[in-house]
């Protein structure tokens, strides 16, 4: 049985770029469908776990990691060219990590501060996630990945379907759990309401607000957020560090943490002048039009990482 | 295929390690001229973005240099800020962190154990490979692991990067009831531990000795895991003092005191930064464990050792051929099990799920030791808690040094086995390849500060 089947098994292939590896974890910490999947695919490429890695092409490759240096830049054409269909796992390939924190401030700084020959370390201005480089099939959010989402994903491409991932936000699953709201029960701080839902509502079953490690739902209003959260006690600092983690360059998390910090120097020249400004107008970002604030010419900044230092 | 005259092999890609690593080695004759670990996983910069930061916030952050050992980065944060503020977290507090760092080191040493290094022993390419002869020994792996990943999931929330620690302790602690499945699953592991310990006992070990300084955490009476004072057991090599590794010459310093003693340095031959303890090459991880607190494991696990072949610390044995690592990774998963067990049955909810850790301005050190051995935070905190400063100083990148020595020591002996023959390319590699899954490193763990522009040839 296994030498005809094995002839027509689509073939997976699993790709890290700058990362973690707990995303390609993930597939290892299936344990009870592991083998299944191996009898179903050939895992023909997937380094953390066999060193027999076979030639693409490849029906479907798993990428975690973002970009940041030229070599993966390159790579991750490669790894496009060689690939039927080509799935993003986790918030570094989807949106360019916690590494891309870099994309926040001076590259040569940070070469500097960690290394004592900064001019060995070969690395790019920016972290950026896969989609800024090549096309993308899929981009599975989560940092980490949710187990059952990514078996998701491997089953709907093995049955030649769309995968079912919702892409609403964490307050969904907080209802279905049952779970009480911990930002109008205890005014705690919460990014719920603009978080890509996939976690099943960990941190608020767990009594803190969510962190936003799925980075942004399909919808967020960031807009009507920041203010909520400045009325539970965030002042602007907190909230620029809560949107600034590990989905800090996605669009939307991007633009709203840049038009805090943008208020909150406005402020500060202000104050310099007279003393004025009510708290309740605070979190509100000044002078820009764009009412939606997930989309617009901002987001360009951050992402564009084909630019070499 | 033979070689006589000079050659250069190289391994692009290192397979079952966690990262991106690199091989090197020169042979000249029947000489090995130059081995190396080349580490091209990407910088991240950990601690250049670190700074500015909350002091709440390095659990989290630091989570993600490495998916394999979170929890190891979280309680070695959180060790660091809390020393800091001056704060001690104790009591059940402390004893639920030890808990939840068993649940690590049963699902991360059972994956290396099982699905990483298993397969070099048995002559496989990986673990689906090995499933096809061994199915058995693959799924009571998985089910191993998966009762150390149940453990980390009911304190954590998650396996990967949980969500439910934070200074002080944890944002929830859990009710005895919410304990009870895991128990029952973690009592059906204990017979899994022993079943996988067994089998490995039964591979078959090269010969190799490892001379390096042995550095692990000491606690008094028991297996140190989420803290401890660090300790060092001497080498057996030139200058190392102690004749045959014993713990006569046994030395401790502060945690405060680790950037003085363990400091990085650069190397002649290469660009990488490698850490020197005391300025000599050092070990750590479960051998060092086994060599430092071996003697502390519990009567079972002690019994365990000695049926693998380990001896019994109590008279001094100590292990130091890297390749029965993999012996001494099964012990303590062993012992992780039943400590957990231990825990369990003696936990009772503390009054509050954390205690305050007030910011105020200072210096903080923290170590634990992570599956892969000792994991170093320190951190400078301004007055209202801003992070000024970082530092991370993880156990591979303190392995780095005595993972290349013994690549070299490998390679000569398979030249010196192969005599005027030659060892051919595919071997040599093979052979290389195994004597760094000896120590399981975790490369996405180093690469904070290992650079990357070492020869690309």
């Amino acid at each position: 049985m296994e030498g005809r089947e094995q002839e027509h098994r689509p073939r997976l292939a699993v790709w890290k770029l700058a990362s973690c590896d707990g995303c390609q974890l993930t597939l290892l910490d299936c344990e009870d469908e592991l083998l299944a999947l191996a009898g179903r695919v050939e895992i023909a490429h997937f380094l953390e776990a066999s060193s027999a890695p076979g030639p693409g092409p490849y029906d479907l490759s798993l990428v975690e990691g973002s970009v940041t240096t030229a070599e993966d830049a390159e790579r991750v054409r490669h790894i496009r060219a060689v690939s039927r269909r080509l799935v993003t796992i986790g918030a570094c390939a989807t949106a360019g990590g916690i590494q891309a924190l870099r994309n926040f401030a001076d590259v040569e700084e940070f070469r500097a501060a960690v290394y004592a020959r900064p001019e060995y370390v070969a690395t790019l201005a920016t972290s950026t996630p896969v989609s800024a480089h090549v096309p993308v099939d899929f981009e599975l959010q989560g940092c980490p990945i949710d187990r059952g989402q990514l078996l998701e994903v491997l089953t709907a491409h093995l049955a030649g379907r769309k995968p079912g991932i919702p892409a609403h936000s964490v307050c969904f699953e907080c209802k279905r759990r049952g779970t009480t709201c911990v930002t109008v029960a205890h005014g705690t701080p919460c990014l719920g309401p603009v978080t890509h839902a996939g976690c099943g509502a960990l941190c608020p079953a767990y009594g803190r607000g969510c962190y936003g490690c799925f980075g942004p739902s399909d919808s967020p209003n960031l807009r009507a957020l920041v203010p909520l959260l400045r009325s539970d006690g965030a002042d602007r600092r907190d909230v620029v560090r809560l949107l600034r983690t590990f989905n800090a360059a996605a669009p939307a998390f991007a633009e709203a943490s840049a038009e805090v910090e943008a208020s909150a120097e406005a402020e500060a020249s202000a104050e310099a002048g007279a003393s004025a400004g009510g708290p309740a107008e605070a979190g509100a970002p000044a002078g820009n039009g764009d009412e939606n604030g997930t989309e617009g010419p901002g987001e360009d900044g951050p992402r564009d990482g084909r630019s070499t230092p | 295929m033979t070689h006589r005259g000079s050659r250069v092999l190289h391994v692009g890609s290192l397979a079952r390690v966690e990262g991106e690593g690199a091989l090197h080695l020169a042979v000249d004759g029947g000489a090995v001229t130059a081995a190396r670990l080349r580490i091209y996983e990407p910088p991240r910069f950990f601690e250049a973005f670190l700074r500015g930061r909350g002091h709440t916030e390095p659990p989290d952050i630091t989570a993600r240099v490495c998916g394999i050992c979170p929890v190891a980065y979280q309680l070695s944060a959180c060790a660091a800020v809390e020393d800091a503020c001056g704060v001690t977290v104790d009591g059940s507090l402390a004893e639920l962190r030890r808990l939840l760092y068993c649940g690590e080191w049963i699902e991360s040493q059972t994956l290396h154990v099982h699905l990483l290094h298993a397969p070099d022993f048995l002559g496989r390419a990986g673990a689906v490979e090995l499933a096809r002869t061994h199915r058995a020994e693959v799924e009571r792996g998985l089910r191993l692991k998966q009762a150390g990943n149940a453990l980390v999931e009911v304190l954590g929330g998650r396996a990967i990067h949980p969500v439910n620690v934070r200074l002080g302790g944890f944002h929830r602690t859990p009710h005895p009831r919410e304990l009870a499945p895991v128990r029952e699953r973690l009592r059906r592991a204990l017979d899994d531990a022993w079943g996988a310990l067994r089998w490995v006992a039964g591979f078959d070990f090269p010969d190799a000795h490892a001379d390096e300084d042995l550095l692990a955490l000491a606690e008094p009476g028991r297996y140190a895991i989420a803290g401890g004072v660090p300790t060092v057991v001497p080498g057996t090599g030139a200058g190392g003092g102690g004749a045959g590794g014993g713990r006569a010459d046994v030395r401790t310093f502060p945690v405060r005191e680790f950037a003085a003693h363990v400091a990085e340095e650069q190397v002649p031959y290469s660009t990488a930064l490698q850490s020197r303890l005391d300025g000599r090459r050092h070990l750590t991880g479960s051998l060092a464990r086994y060599a430092v607190s071996g003697a502390l494991l519990s009567p079972l696990a002690l019994e365990a050792a000695r049926e693998a072949g380990l001896g019994d610390p109590r008279e001094g044995a100590v292990c130091r051929n890297p390749f029965r690592s993999i012996l001494v990774r099964s012990v303590e998963v062993l012992y992780a099990v039943e400590e957990a067990l231990r825990i369990i049955d003696a936990y009772e909810p503390p009054p509050r799920p954390y205690v305050e850790v007030p910011p105020r301005a200072g210096t903080g050190h923290g170590a634990t030791e992570a599956p892969r051995g000792l994991l170093y935070h320190r951190y400078t905190l301004d007055a209202d808690g801003t992070v000024a400063e970082a530092s991370l100083v993880p156990p591979t990148a303190q392995n780095q040094g005595a993972i290349e020595e013994h690549l070299r020591r490998v390679a000569q002996s398979r030249l010196d086995a192969a005599g005027p023959e030659g060892a051919d390319d595919a071997e040599l590699t093979a052979w290389c390849e195994r004597a760094v899954r000896n120590h399981d490193p975790c490369i996405s763990c180093s690469a904070h500060f290992l650079d990357l522009a070492v020869d690309r040839r």
